[in-house]
């Protein structure tokens, strides 16, 4: 895109010098602004890392503090994830191959809607409606399946649980892994597909040996994107889980480990001194979990668009 | 994509012999219905939940074993596949449509005029969300005048000038900002303020830097994509006329995409406009009407929701109600957002051939 020539020291040449410093600007204000984020996170969580163990909350070192927190954040954004991940490949497939053209348009509006629902709204969706809808649900799977230790029980009588907050995460996350699965699913080369139906494919054969295959990767970066949203995501898990600090698989019972973000949600409000340090060394341990998920999602998708 | 075959055609009716009539999935969803509630009454365990997962279940062998009879073991399998993708998309939907009835159900008592207009302050438990609102509109307003410029400019530093490795690390980290986690957004405000300002401090500006944060890639992203469909005859067309780059720029490629942009930033506004978390540990909560985002605590709705169901006054069942009345009115800007955003763009868009 070559602007045409200017002699030099014309006005023209300096709106095009004082434009382009000031996008060159932008990009860069961009990167510090991102530099800063972790630079200033950085100088926050310093005064905890070096501070003993007897002035921090809880009496715990910085590592005992926040490895029960970090615990529960990967259980619950991994319970949302294998629970998100089906159903986000299936409503990819059924929007990209198996729905009526007509209404594609209007059905991808409607699970791009469960995106633009604010958290704090699932919280309290969490919390009033499905938490008490699922307690016969965990009361059962306590009575049937409590030999695993998942389900072990006792179950919650308020449905304030790991599972349930992992169901609504999985909610939460439904969106974008649907919608990074269905853009590949409808690139699947259209020649493949005629080609699969014209050997006499069944739908769903065609499916399984053209589109699953070419989709592949972009269900596995969808989902890491998602994994990524889980971890971070803040106010569901805040209202809906009941926390006690504890360490522990079991996904119906009241007592449930916290995560990081619904941890300095919780207490970030009511800290002050060190306690705020700490808390934001926890934020820190979480952005850099984060930043990992989704750098290597990031690299996936990468190399599908190589390929 | 219409896969050919979904009408009964022969030949697909030589892959088992016979062929289902073209009623027969929706026969079978309804006879499955009438089965399972008929069972579930007979037992005495009848509820809409478990009436759903039985019909479900019960179609879905249903279908494939009449297929499976008539059509062969293939075709079978294709209609169970089918059946199952659709009920799992149903499935999926269900908690939308659960939200949303219970929000407009349970929010709409509490939203009344006073709720819009009046403020709690010294008023024991009751008093209105004004301050919340007005406090909405501060901090997301601060927000976008801080991220609409810079993301419309990163992108035309992208789409325009970029190339090389600023271009490069852009576009990566534009990616990894658009993974951080919100209430991370929220304490990199906070640590920028405490370290000048001193610890403990809570303005409403704060909460707008820490939007920023999460707005500004929103931005970018979709301020490229239009930005990118603009196509290059234009540009050409205007240097060849003698125009310089950056009247190009301002008189023909942003007014090209304008519909575009103005979309695009509405979209990230409803997308920002809900959050809570960040707010939660950089404004604080405040029961007056504050609007100067400069100075002190500031509310805003999804907080105030948020705190009025935490921390609900003598009468609980009162907060709730208004932490619903929030909850709706919330959902509301951000749908009116949505569809006026895509309004705006299938009404102004400039066609492009």
């Amino acid at each position: 895109m070559g602007a045409p020539p200017f002699t030099a020291g014309s006005p023209r040449r300096w709106g095009d010098r004082i434009f382009s410093n000031l996008a060159v600007g932008a990009a860069v204000t961009i990167l510090a602004l991102l530099a800063g984020v972790a630079l200033f996170l950085l100088i926050e969580a310093l005064p905890a890392a070096s501070a003993g163990a007897d002035r921090l909350p809880e009496g715990k070192s910085l590592v005992d503090y926040i490895a029960p927190l970090a615990f529960g954040t990967v259980l619950a954004a991994t319970i949302a994830v294998l629970i998100a991940v089906p159903l986000a490949v299936a409503a990819a497939l059924f929007i990209s191959h198996i729905a009526p053209r007509r209404i594609v348009l209007a059905l991808g509006y409607l699970v791009d809607l469960l995106a633009a629902v604010p958290s704090i709204v699932y919280g309290l969706w969490g919390i009033f409606v499905l938490g008490p809808a699922a307690v016969p649900v965990l009361e059962w799977l306590e009575a049937k399946l409590g030999f695993i230790p998942f389900f072990a029980g006792p179950a919650s009588s308020t449905g304030r649980t790991m599972l349930v907050a992992g169901l609504v995460l999985a909610v939460m996350i439904l969106p974008i892994v649907s919608a990074v699965a269905r853009e590949v699913f409808s690139q699947t080369p259209r020649q493949l597909q005629e080609g699969a139906l014209a050997l006499g494919a069944t739908r769903w054969e065609m499916i399984r040996m053209t589109v699953l295959p070419f989709g592949k990767s972009s269900i596995v970066s969808g989902a890491m994107l998602g994994l990524g949203r889980a971890l971070g995501e803040t106010m569901a898990v805040t209202i809906i889980l009941s926390v006690s600090g504890i360490v522990t698989f079991n996904l119906i019972s009241q007592a449930n480990p916290s995560t990081i973000a619904a941890n300095i949600a919780l207490d970030f409000p009511e800290s002050s001194g060190l306690a705020v340090n700490t808390l934001i060394a926890s934020g820190l341990v979480l952005f850099a979990i984060t930043l990992v998920t989704n750098l290597a999602a990031r690299a996936i998708i990468a190399r599908q668009n190589v390929q | 994509m219409q896969a050919p075959g979904d009408k009964a055609s022969p030949l697909v009716a030589t892959l088992g012999g016979g062929v289902l009539p073209g009623w027969a999935p929706y026969g079978v969803v309804a006879g499955s219905a009438l089965f399972a509630a008929a069972v579930l009454l007979g037992a005495g365990a009848f509820s809409v939940a478990l009436l759903l997962v039985a019909s479900t279940v019960v179609s879905c062998l249903a279908i494939y074993l009449w297929s499976r009879a008539v059509e062969g073991r293939r075709r079978a399998f294709d209609r169970l596949v089918t059946f199952a993708v659709v009920a799992a998309f149903a499935l999926a939907l269900v908690p939308l449509l659960s939200l949303l009835f219970e929000v407009a159900k349970r929010g709409l008592p509490g939203l009344d005029w006073e709720f819009l207009t009046g403020s709690p302050r010294g008023i024991v438990g009751g008093g209105g969300a004004a301050h919340a609102i007005v406090g909405t509109v501060v901090i997301t307003g601060v927000a976008a005048v801080i991220s609409v410029p810079i993301g419309i400019m990163a992108a035309l530093y992208l789409t325009e000038y970029g190339g090389g490795r600023l271009r490069r690390a852009l576009t990566f980290f534009v990616d990894v900002m658009t993974g951080i986690p919100s209430i991370v957004a929220g304490l990199f405000a906070y640590a920028l303020f405490a370290i000048f300002l001193g610890p403990g401090i809570r303005l409403g500006v704060m909460g707008s830097v820490a939007l920023s944060v999460l707005m500004i890639p929103i931005v970018i992203r979709s301020s490229e994509e239009v930005l990118k469909i603009v196509p290059n005859d234009l540009r050409e067309a205007a240097y060849a006329l003698g125009t310089p780059k950056w009247k190009t720029i301002v008189k023909v490629v942003l007014p090209t995409a304008l519909a575009g942009l103005i979309t695009g930033v509405m979209i990230a506004v409803a997308r920002i406009v809900g959050e809570t978390a960040p707010l939660l540990v950089t404004t604080g909560v405040v029961d007056s009407i504050n609007s100067n985002p400069l100075e002190g605590r500031m509310q805003n709705l999804a907080v105030y929701a948020y705190s009025e169901y935490r921390t609900p006054g003598v009468m609980k069942e009162a907060s709730y109600d208004r932490a619903w009345a929030a909850a709706l009115t919330l959902i509301a800007i951000v749908m009116i957002l949505n569809l006026v955003a895509r309004l705006v763009y299938r009404r102004y868009r400039t066609e492009i051939r």
